[in-house]
């Protein structure tokens, strides 16, 4: 079951294959030569030119955050080209010595607009992520390791918030900010990801409660909670690491689709992919360029996580492991 | 002696895989099975009888393996026929059941149409008459109740129930030769016994041949004619059933018998299971592959490979083989 | 099945039940609370008074929440204040509802008569170019924004090339009547084929940019499941009876495939209601979509609440359907 629909079959599909396999480490199973789980897929992995295509898209993009301030040629904010917005009846300035993708509807450098944009496209998809993990973290583990009316609460809350398509979820809680603002992009994306953090996490924890491990754990007396942060947690990694790098680049997006609707953050002083794209609209017919750099970059990193996401999911799957 | 119905000759299944040294998986196997007769192919997992089952159906995958030797059957070649004749021969001249009968179903099919297919397929007749067909299989296979179980699903049966819709299948169309994959593996002991009986009486009754594969001497001591022990892909030891059971001279077999709880023997004296695993085996090429194992292994059996050597007593026509440089003497024979 | 399907009902009840409470809680948490909402910002203290007492806004809690129930099971939602000043919610949502309708049922067509096949071979010819390239194709078609699609599709075929019409649903200058509002079924109807033709064209872009992620994860889990039953003992079962590729592939391997398949569908059309908010503003089609569009970035709670309602029941109804296929198509969950 590997696809990116991000819903309740393929959250439970994911949980209990990864659960799958730890029962399987346990059990010591000799045609695996008894690997760690992790040596494993590292093993596969290296191997796999879609998960090194990946990896390389991901870590360029994440270089790029890093070391753009000294790339970019010209401050995002300033507009060197404002003179040529102005003079010319055409408002968006095209490629000229010093500006070599032109300016954009407000004469500045596209070109230092899109090196910079990937620190604020890498803050929207990674802190979005952790809050949805986060969040998902504490409902899954509530519900997951303490069964019985907890677990039946949190999960009908969880099915219910999975009944409303998440980026419409994602649309309405954007709605609601009074003032918008790169928080208020990231709260609303996050948020919709909470439920399905916590129904993995919950799926792999039950999975594990009646695994050997666990009982054993019970059975020498281990405190409860003792149980859940050092045996039940860390198991439970494998498939919360898959979708946090899936969850990556479907949030990059949905922020590019809640500025497009003119729920992103106003303030582009501190371009963002989403946002530039977003923008990018009224001009689309005559200036096709300002939409594809952002779109292009959206596209390339959001395969990278992509990529790496399926090849990891796959590379944990127990039965791709033969 | 009549004619063999399937002679396999010199049989050999290479597993290759990128990356990976080839792997012989059937090394030279050759065997006869007479009309009638119920012959036992005997070894623990890995020993090459699954593999040697599917080869002769053409049914290992297209992929990844390379089959050469001979299959003849009925004076036909199978290893030389085409996808389609084959397909044609399939469930018609030769049957096959599986270990585990609930995946060997499919779930969403019922087992009607499931058993009435294959008469559809291989007699040209029409929907209702195959069903008709499928119906007294399954009454034949002593399935209470035929007509209300052709309309229900794989999951509502119980699992001895299952073997005998799988065995109603493979024998729907009379085949002369019914390949029997470990079939009561997956079954509780006291259905095992059933599932035996019944496919004991129905070769018998139809003078179908049977191919017994097995890991289970008790199964074979009940049902097999011929046995033929396999060990790494090749046979190491071929006799009738009674002499082999009597002297066997193969210390694999010897083991293997010795790994049998026995109704005679004393309380509370431990079973002697074969020390190691296949995992242990040396290549056949230079060396008897079961040395590491073996009680009685000398230098001579780490130094060259023994030869498959006919000694003429047994067999159902003489035909006893061992491939041993140290039988077992009656005296070591396990108890 | 009945029990089944009763079983699934009272399920889905519960989900509306605690979709009700989400919501009510979610319009008491807009700023300056739902008066502020209907009335923005130039409220003063007499009016807002005035209307907190028609909504009942000084009775209890629990109150509040029958009222708001009872307004719901009455169809009253409010009216609009931006996406059609003064018109009832509920009124625009079945106005709307048509074109959305005959746009996701295009798209998801698309999306499954391609993405099945494909999928099927994919899986047949694995490792393959064909296996490889559709991989990758549905992977970067999942990392496309939809609306970025929509855009470049707009853009090469409609605004550069000329072969498609750039937006609308159908072409002003046609005289068309209209009787279901499903403008291609007026046109078979009324034999106005050439306005049904129009309506179809206008579906092609939007269809194309719509149908792209439904395609890729119904092509990836077809592709997923068939290698999954090829390997299944029951396919082997098959072939030892001899039975033509042609049973085998149709009654062994198809049906059990598209099992995971037919779940999958229906959790698509989450995706699909989605994407119809961004693709009908790109080709300004006139659907619910457009119209939540604009209701939430015109923040036009009254419109925003009835969608997001309908939004959920659509999903969840349509998922009960999926459920009864399954059952019908899996004996081991109908005969349970």
């Amino acid at each position: 079951m590997n696809l990116m629909s991000s819903k309740k079959e393929r959250i439970d599909s994911l949980a209990a294959s990864v659960a799958e396999v730890e029962v399987a480490e346990a059990g010591t199973v000799k045609d695996t030569g008894g690997e760690s789980l992790i040596a494993g897929a590292w093993r596969r992995l290296r191997r796999n030119p879609i998960f090194l295509i990946g990896l390389t898209l991901t870590a360029l993009f994440v270089l790029l955050a890093i070391i753009s301030p000294w790339l970019a040629p010209w401050d995002p904010a300033a507009q060197p080209l404002i003179d040529k917005v102005e003079r010319q009846s055409n408002p968006v300035p095209g490629p000229e010595p010093g500006h070599p993708l032109g300016g954009d509807n407000r004469g500045r450098d596209l070109l230092s607009r899109v090196l910079i944009g990937s620190q604020q496209t890498l803050v929207v998809g990674v802190v979005a992520t952790l809050i949805g993990l986060s969040g998902g973290l504490v409902l899954g583990t509530v519900a997951g390791a303490f069964g019985g009316w907890a677990d039946a609460l949190v999960m009908r809350v969880v099915d219910v918030m999975l009944s409303i398509p998440g980026l419409l979820l994602a649309f309405s809680l954007a709605a609601l900010a009074a003032r918008p603002s790169q928080w208020t992009v990231i709260i609303a994306i996050a948020i919709v990801q909470i439920p399905i953090f916590a129904r993995l996490l919950r799926g792999s924890m039950l999975a594990q409660r009646h695994s050997d491990h666990v009982l054993a754990a019970r059975a020498l007396g281990v405190r409860p909670s003792l149980i859940v942060m050092r045996h039940m947690l860390p198991n439970s990694m494998g498939p919360v690491i898959v979708q946090s790098t899936l969850v990556v680049a479907t949030s990059i997006i949905d922020a590019a689709a809640l500025s497009f609707l003119g729920l992103g953050n106003p303030d582009d002083r501190r371009p963002e992919w989403g946002q530039m794209l977003g923008a990018s609209q009224q001009y689309l017919n005559e200036h096709p360029h300002l939409a594809f750099w952002p779109a292009g970059c959206i596209i390339v990193v959001a395969l990278g996580f992509t990529l790496m996401g399926e090849s990891l999911r796959e590379a944990l799957d127990p039965k791709t492991r033969r | 002696m009549s004619e063999p119905l399937l002679s396999v000759r010199d049989l050999k299944v290479t597993f290759t895989r990128q990356g990976a040294e080839p792997f012989h998986a059937v090394d030279g196997v050759s065997f006869d099975v007479r009309p009638g007769q119920t012959v036992g192919l005997v070894g623990e997992s890995g020993c090459g009888k699954s593999v040697t089952s599917l080869a002769i159906m053409g049914l290992l995958p297209r992929r990844g393996n390379s089959v050469s030797g001979q299959v003849m059957f009925e004076g036909t070649d199978l290893l030389g026929l085409s996808d389609k004749q084959m397909r044609e021969r399939r469930g018609r001249d030769l049957g096959m059941i599986f270990q585990d009968p609930l995946s060997s179903l499919n779930p969403v099919v019922s087992i009607g149409v499931q058993v009435a297919e294959v008469v559809q397929r291989h007699r040209q007749v029409s929907k209702s008459v195959a069903m008709e067909e499928a119906r007294a299989m399954l009454d034949k296979v002593g399935i209470p109740d035929p007509r209300r179980r052709l309309r229900e699903y794989p999951h509502q049966l119980s699992g001895g129930m299952r073997q005998r819709a799988l065995i109603a299948m493979a024998l729907a169309c009379r085949p002369r030769l019914l390949i029997a994959d470990e079939p009561t593996t997956a079954l509780d002991v006291t259905i095992q016994a059933q599932i035996l009986a019944l496919l004991k009486d129905l070769v018998s009754e139809s003078d179908t041949a049977l191919v017994m594969i097995t890991h289970d001497l008790g199964v074979v001591a009940g049902m097999c004619d011929d046995v033929n022990v396999l060990y790494g892909g090749r046979l190491v030891e071929r006799n009738m059933r009674h002499d082999l059971f009597a002297a066997p001279a193969h210390p694999y077999t010897n083991g293997l018998l010795g790994s049998i709880p026995r109704l005679d023997s004393a309380r509370g004296e431990p079973l002697d299971p074969i020390p190691g695993s296949v995992s242990d085996n040396l290549p056949w090429a230079e060396s008897c592959a079961f040395a590491p194992r073996c009680p009685s292994a000398a230098p001579d059996c780490l130094a060259s490979s023994p030869e498959l050597v006919p000694h003429g007593g047994g067999g159902t026509d003489g035909e006893g083989a061992l491939r041993c440089f140290h039988p077992v003497v009656p005296a070591e024979v396990a108890r | 099945m009945l029990r089944f399907v009763v079983r699934r009902l009272l399920q889905m009840a519960g989900v509306m039940i605690v979709l009700s409470f989400l919501i009510f809680a979610w319009l008491r948490s807009l700023p300056g609370g739902p008066v502020s909402a209907i009335l923005g910002e130039r409220a003063t203290p007499a009016t807002r008074a005035a209307l907190e007492k028609a909504f009942g806004l000084d009775r209890p809690i629990w109150e509040q929440y029958l009222l708001f129930l009872d307004r719901i099971a009455h169809g009253n939602f409010g009216a609009s204040i931006r996406v059609q000043a003064g018109t009832d919610a509920l009124e625009i949502f079945l106005d709307r509802l048509p074109g959305t309708i005959e746009l996701t049922i295009f798209a998801l067509t698309i999306a499954i008569s391609i993405g099945i096949p494909l999928g099927y071979l994919a899986a047949r010819r694995r490792a393959t170019i064909l296996d490889n390239v559709s991989i990758i194709g549905s992977l970067v078609g999942v990392a496309v924004p939809v609306f970025f699609l929509a855009f470049l599709l707009k853009y090469v075929f409609a605004v550069q090339l000329g072969w498609l019409p750039v937006s609308g649903r159908q072409t002003p200058t046609i005289d068309a009547t209209h009787i279901t509002n499903f403008f291609i079924l007026d046109g078979l109807i009324t034999g106005e084929y050439d306005a049904a033709w129009d309506a179809f064209l206008h579906l092609i872009l939007p269809g194309l940019a719509l149908a792209s992620i439904p395609f890729a994860i119904i092509f990836r889990i077809t592709r997923a499941s068939v290698l999954e039953v090829l390997d299944e003992d029951y396919v082997r079962t098959a072939e030892a009876k001899g039975l033509t590729s042609r049973v085998i592939r149709g009654r062994h391997v198809l049906r059990n495939a598209m099992l995971p398949v037919t779940t999958v569908i229906g959790l698509q059309v989450g995706s699909l209601l989605a994407g119809a908010v961004l693709t009908e503003r790109v080709f300004s089609f006139r659907g619910v979509g457009d119209a939540l569009a604009v209701a939430s970035t015109e923040r036009d709670y009254a419109v925003l609440q009835m969608l997001i309602i309908a939004a959920a029941a659509v999903y969840v109804i349509v998922n009960l359907l999926v459920d009864i296929a399954y059952a019908i198509i899996d004996p081991r969950v109908r005969t349970r």
